[in-house]
């Protein structure tokens, strides 16, 4: 039974890391959907529209954080086109400008986990969610 | 014999010869016709500015913002949008335009400028030179804004750093490198004069069509180009294929497949206002610029843009031309 399970699970994980290597287009827009859903609650604090809660503030900002660590590595050759990507020809032409892009969100979200409370929290959130345009405006396509 | 047949060749020759004078006086004609026609002055007729109050340094700077000015003539390379330096290149499939440097230097800019011949350029797209412009600058929008709007608009620019060098020239392929034909375009394509509100709609919707259709330009890149690079009508609002590249220009009509049939108000407003999508998604690309420059407008400005473009029919997004 926990032979089972264990199989199950490291077949689980074997094909979740598979479909990493093999399907980086799939994996960089996952990454994407989980900040596009951590911006969501962040807003929704921001606005006064759901109460500050210093907890789901440290996660949205942690969301940020590994997925400015793992986003550069996604884009391999190999992965230009394809899966309906959008992402720019600029994101091989400028490998440079595009990981310090990344290193950028990444301190701008490291530096909001440190909010303890809204008013810092909004701030910072702020900070942290001008990369999104500014990157795309950069390195995706019109879409 | 001879002689009879000799006739008829001097007759001939007469007949060939008048034929000829006509068909050379006519094409004279046509030319002086063309070339009267596509007179800038002519063909596109600026509004004349008479006396005007002093200028309202802010409302110009909330028309630089809204028209987005910075976008294109901004010096390329650097942070700071009121240096005006132009020499952004825009590719079209006629060659290559260059934003020309809009800065008050006298001598690269236009600080020798008189407020009517701004008005010219940004009514009717014409040039100092009394030349036509194109309309890579998009007069086509520009020209709703009113004279005196536009009379602000110059003011503010005029309070900005002046920067020198010129951009290069534009690199058109034949025959578009020929300024006259532009004339010829705005027969066909241009409509001159200023925003005309709509009584029966609401202050916010009029506000609104004037900043979606004026300075805004949202049309401009929102809707495919017939073979001249004329927006088509019919097409305006639905966004499309980009031409520019591989992308696709999004559907702002109220389409409910593509386009923002199911966005509220709010939500169209706050995209303008931080680049985010209903579904917190960022906006990127050339957009993600306009959203710097839509940010600073007031939230009533933001909200009423939002208002017209609810108001917009549901119109399909054309699809790819096959092979691109």
């Amino acid at each position: 039974m926990i032979r089972t399970a264990f199989v199950l699970l490291s077949l689980a994980l074997g094909a979740t890391a598979a479909m990493a290597e093999t399907n980086p287009i799939a994996e960089r827009q996952q990454t994407m959907k989980a900040v596009s859903a951590a911006t969501r609650e962040g807003a929704a604090m921001a606005k006064g529209d759901t109460p500050f809660d210093a907890g789901k503030a440290q996660s949205v900002f942690k969301t940020y954080a590994d997925a400015a660590k793992k986003m550069p590595a996604l884009f391999p050759d190999s992965s230009k086109s394809g899966g309906e990507t959008t992402a720019s020809p600029k994101v091989w032409e400028d490998q440079a400008g595009f990981k310090a892009a990344f290193a950028k969100f990444e301190a701008d979200a490291e530096a909001g986990a440190k909010a303890g409370d809204l008013a810092d929290f909004r701030t910072a959130f702020g900070a942290a969610t001008k990369n999104c345009g500014a990157c795309h405006e950069a390195y995706r396509i019109k879409k | 014999m001879d002689r009879s047949a000799e006739g008829i060749g001097e007759f001939a020759m007469l007949l060939l010869r008048r034929l000829l004078v006509t068909l050379v006086l006519l094409a004279a004609v046509a030319l002086g016709g063309f070339y009267l026609l596509t007179d800038p002055r002519i063909v596109s007729p600026a509004p004349e500015i008479g006396a005007l109050p002093a200028p309202d340094l802010e409302n110009g700077k909330l028309l630089f913002a809204a028209g987005g000015c910075a976008s294109c003539h901004a010096t390329p390379g650097q942070n700071d949008r009121t240096r005006l330096g132009g020499g952004l290149a825009l590719a079209s499939p006629f060659g290559t335009f260059h934003a020309p440097n809009i800065s008050p230097h006298t001598r690269d800019g236009i600080g020798n400028w008189g407020v009517q011949d701004f008005v010219d350029a940004m009514a009717a797209g014409i040039g100092r030179q009394g030349e036509h412009l194109y309309p890579a600058f998009p007069y086509t929008s520009y020209r709703l804004i009113p004279p005196k709007a536009l009379a602000d608009l110059f003011a503010y620019i005029r309070t900005l750093p002046p920067v020198e060098g010129r951009a290069p020239a534009h690199e058109l392929r034949f025959p578009f490198n020929i300024r006259r034909l532009v004339g010829g375009w705005k027969l066909l394509f241009f409509q001159g004069g200023s925003f005309k509100p709509d009584p029966t709609k609401s202050e916010a919707w009029n506000r609104g069509a004037y900043l979606v259709n004026g300075p805004g330009h949202c049309a401009e890149c929102h809707s495919s180009r017939n073979a001249f690079g004329a927006v088509i009508p019919a097409t305006r609002f639905a966004g499309g294929p980009d031409p520019e590249g591989k992308g696709t220009v999004p559907n702002i009509t109220q389409d409910e497949a593509d386009g923002l049939g199911k966005w509220s108000k709010e939500e169209i407003a706050e995209l303008l206002k931080t680049g985010f999508t209903p579904s917190f998604d960022s906006v990127g690309g050339p957009m993600a610029d306009v959203v710097r420059n839509m940010a600073q407008l007031s939230d009533a400005d933001r909200a009423a843009m939002a208002e017209y473009l609810k108001s917009l029919p549901a119109v399909a997004t054309p699809p790819r031309p096959q092979g691109k």
